[in-house]
């Protein structure tokens, strides 16, 4: 392998991987703080204003970093993927733009209204601002899933004279079947992240008592939304992206599960360690005939495994899909019973006195972070060795005037920027909650 | 229809210029005209609720160029590898001086944070120069439309240039005095007392080298690609951009002695809209020139993505600017007057 090649995929996978930190809780948050403000307009009832007001500034620094490290992501297709920009530039970079003029217009103007406006302009605006900063959000969520829905499964496009790709119809791309199932999973990821991180705090808070009354106030709306996004992550959308792909990407379905061999009631595995050089699977644990269930609600039902493709066609790097694969839906599941658990504890009014649930939710806000990146590695390194699927190889696409030095230069310097950035980000969240809603001069 | 995409995203690059230009102008000036911790933190809520929203026309612009012109997107940007990472580095290190500055009381956190913010303010003005700079003088390009220009050569130009040379540093200095100007005219309006009169003083002296260096790279220019003034042969009616120049320059001193300081503000943008779209009226139809063979430049015909692309482009850009524009006039206006230190929260 070119080892340009690799430095580029490694430069994105680097940098998207460590923006998507920021975007996952934004976006998961910013519902919950519509909620605040709308229940203090509601009810009148300050203390869901100082809600609002805490998770607004957790939000603020999230959102300054998420923009600061979303900044390289719109040029990086051109710096480090110059082919491919040529190449998809047509099609993608209608979503891409969109995404600037649509969301990041409304974004930007309204959250500076949402934190430094409340008292200038009263309840009414700051709740409209907040809601513009929600709705932002997630349309600039939206354009993302479309570009990126477009390269798992071209549509709306066709091939120019000099082989590059046209857009020839911007419903399809924009109505993508794939685009809309990816979104709704993808934001009810970042639900999960954004109610956990509350959940948490709110535990945290109960536990200490240091804030009982917002304590629990995080942990009701916590443990409720993260139920119902947990259930949401699984059925539908979960469901449904699973079976996008086995439509689509059958060599990739087989990847995913670690299924070497074509399978007749084939078993769902648990864990186990791929042996892709003897093409089996070590040490399985596995569910007899629920693969074949799942994809194809039938028991008997045949799977194809991957002796059935070419190995060219093969995802490149087959244990860290099947592993991130295992990662995200072994963590989705423990979501459901968690916050499941979590949902009864609360209706029988025992949640907050349960200090081993307490402390479960206040040390699980890491794992939907984790889950939501492996649902990403599970997307994109099953989507190889393809950068559009079906039509241009990862090898065709990256910047072949950019050298592998001059990519590591670059690299480096991020991983150096990232890690002061990071370190910044836990010092200013850690003084936030620690200083708890009430500390805010009202 | 290319020419329309081609106004249209040199539209959105001088609205980037424009509004983003006086908040980086804000930072390059704000060590001298604001020497203590009040003063800094005026300078910050004179730019605090809108720079953010400056700095997305410039993604918006990226985002256009990508949309409508793939090829120069993708040239472009992978051939200008190395100062546009460094420039992405200076926007992250600029976002993060200016918004994390008011977490900590701490008087050597603010050091570090106004450090920042300065430094990469002034950068950001030089590298955004040489850009232009470069576009201007040409890149070594190739047959299939990509290039890589390395930071610097030899610092002449010729075939081989690189990002750093006598003629694109000084189109570099240009900007610097262009955004101190502008900067100053924008934190005059903002502020009252002693911020002030300092920025008053800062935009005269910015002024005379200003009129020194935009005579210095125009005559610069000529030398370095006589083609700029074909344009201006072709088509007469481009000769009210130098007016529009000469008229700002004029304008800019008079309304700065009488404290006019908005009229001193919108001086300074006529003289930026004006010097951009002078060298996008001289440029057309050529987006990037080669230094290697004038067949290879880019175009604005050869760059280009499919017409029917271009054409719904049209109906969703016209709807999410004109949505953009109300957005800004609301934040402006919320915004408006000048700021004080009296409310508790922010900066």
């Amino acid at each position: 392998m070119d080892s340009a090649l690799v430095i580029h995929r490694l430069h994105f996978a680097f940098t998207i991987t460590y923006h998507y930190l920021f975007p996952q809780l934004t976006m998961g948050l910013a519902p919950l703080i519509v909620i605040f403000k709308t229940l203090s307009l509601w009810k009148r009832d300050e203390r869901y204003n100082k809600a609002a007001r805490f998770w607004g500034k957790i939000f603020a620094i999230n959102f300054l970093f998420g923009v600061i490290t979303g900044i390289p992501m719109e040029f990086q297709f051109g710096t480090n993927w110059a082919k491919f920009s040529q190449y998809a530039g047509g099609v993608i970079a209608t979503a891409l733009a969109m995404e600037g003029v649509f969301a990041f217009f409304l974004e930007s103007s309204f959250l500076g209204i949402f934190l430094f406006g409340e008292k200038r302009f009263g309840q009414k605006v700051h709740w409209l601002a907040a809601f513009m900063v929600f709705a932002g959000s997630w349309i600039s969520g939206f354009f993302i899933i479309v570009t990126d829905a477009w390269m798992q499964h071209p549509v709306g496009y066709e091939l120019a004279a000099d082989g590059t790709a046209h857009l020839n119809s911007f419903s399809s791309l924009l109505l993508n079947e794939w685009a809309l199932w990816q979104y709704l999973h993808n934001m009810s990821g970042a639900v999960i992240t954004g109610s956990f991180a509350m959940a948490a705090t709110g535990a945290y808070y109960v536990l200490s008592r240091t804030e009982d009354y917002y304590g629990r106030l995080f942990l009701q709306l916590g443990v409720i939304v993260a139920a119902a996004a947990s259930f949401l992550q699984l059925f539908p959308t979960g469901d449904r992206q699973g079976k996008l792909i086995t439509e689509h990407q059958p060599v990739t379905l087989a990847a995913m599960e670690g299924l070497f061999r074509t399978e007749a009631g084939a078993p769902i595995v648990l864990v186990g360690q791929p042996d892709v050089d003897h093409q089996k699977l070590d040490n399985p644990i596995y569910v007899p005939k629920a693969l074949s269930f799942l994809t194809y609600r039938h028991w008997e039902a045949q799977v194809k495994g991957l002796e059935e493709f070419p190995r060219d066609q093969w995802p490149d790097n087959l244990p860290l899909l099947y592993y991130s694969y295992h990662i995200m839906v072994g963590l989705g599941t423990i979501f459901i019973l968690v916050t499941f658990t979590a949902l009864f504890l609360l209706w029988r009014k025992r949640l907050f006195n349960s200090r081993w649930m307490l402390w479960i939710l206040m040390l699980s806000f890491p794992f939907p972070y984790i889950a939501n990146t492996a649902g990403w590695i599970t997307a994109e390194v099953g989507r190889q060795p393809w950068l559009v699927y079906g039509l241009l190889r990862t090898q065709q696409g990256y910047s072949m005037n950019v050298s592998a030095g001059n990519g590591l230069f670059t690299l480096i310097g991020f991983m150096g920027m990232y890690t002061v950035l990071s370190i910044l980000f836990i010092i200013l969240i850690w003084r936030e909650v620690a200083h708890g809603p009430d500390f805010l001069k009202s | 229809m290319e020419t329309l995409w081609f106004i249209l995203v040199a539209l959105m690059l001088v609205a980037y210029v424009v509004l983003d230009g006086f908040d980086l102008g804000a930072g390059v000036i704000s060590p001298f005209v604001a020497r203590n911790h009040d003063e800094r933190r005026l300078v910050l809520r004179a730019i605090g609720p809108v720079w953010d929203g400056n700095e997305v026309w410039l993604i918006a612009a990226g985002g256009a160029l990508f949309f409508a012109f793939p090829l120069l997107y993708a040239s472009s940007f992978s051939g200008f590898y190395l100062p546009l990472m460094i420039v992405l580095w200076l926007l992250m290190l600029r976002g993060i001086g200016i918004e994390l500055r008011s977490h900590v009381d701490q008087p050597l956190w603010w050091s570090f944070f106004d450090f920042l913010f300065a430094m990469s303010s002034l950068l950001l003005a030089i590298f955004f120069g040489a850009a232009i700079g470069n576009v201007i003088r040409g890149v070594p390009l190739n047959a299939d439309g990509y290039f890589f220009e390395p930071l610097w050569t030899n610092f002449r130009v010729g075939i081989n240039p690189g990002i750093l040379d006598w003629y694109t540093v000084l189109i570099g200095l240009l900007a610097i005095v262009t955004l101190t100007a502008h900067g100053a005219h924008y934190i005059a309006l903002k502020t009252t007392g002693v911020v002030n009169e300092r920025t008053h003083r800062m935009a005269s002296r910015a002024w005379v080298l200003l009129v020194l260096l935009t005579i210095l790279s125009l005559v610069a220019t000529v030398y370095v690609r006589p083609q700029v003034t074909d344009n201006f042969r072709l088509r007469p009616w481009g000769w009210i951009i130098p007016l529009v120049v000469v008229g700002s320059l004029v304008a800019m001193p008079l309304f700065i002695r009488k404290a006019h300081d908005f009229a001193a503000f919108l001086a300074s943008t006529g003289y930026v809209i004006a010097m951009l779209g002078g060298v996008a009226f001289a440029m057309y139809p050529v987006m990037l020139p080669a230094t290697t063979d004038p067949s290879y430049s880019l175009t604005i015909y050869n760059a280009k993505t499919g017409d029917y692309s271009l054409g719904v482009g049209l109906i969703w850009w016209t709807i999410g600017i004109a949505l953009a524009i109300v957005y800004f006039t609301f934040v402006y206006r919320s915004f408006k007057g000048k700021v004080t230190l009296s409310e508790s929260d922010g900066y």
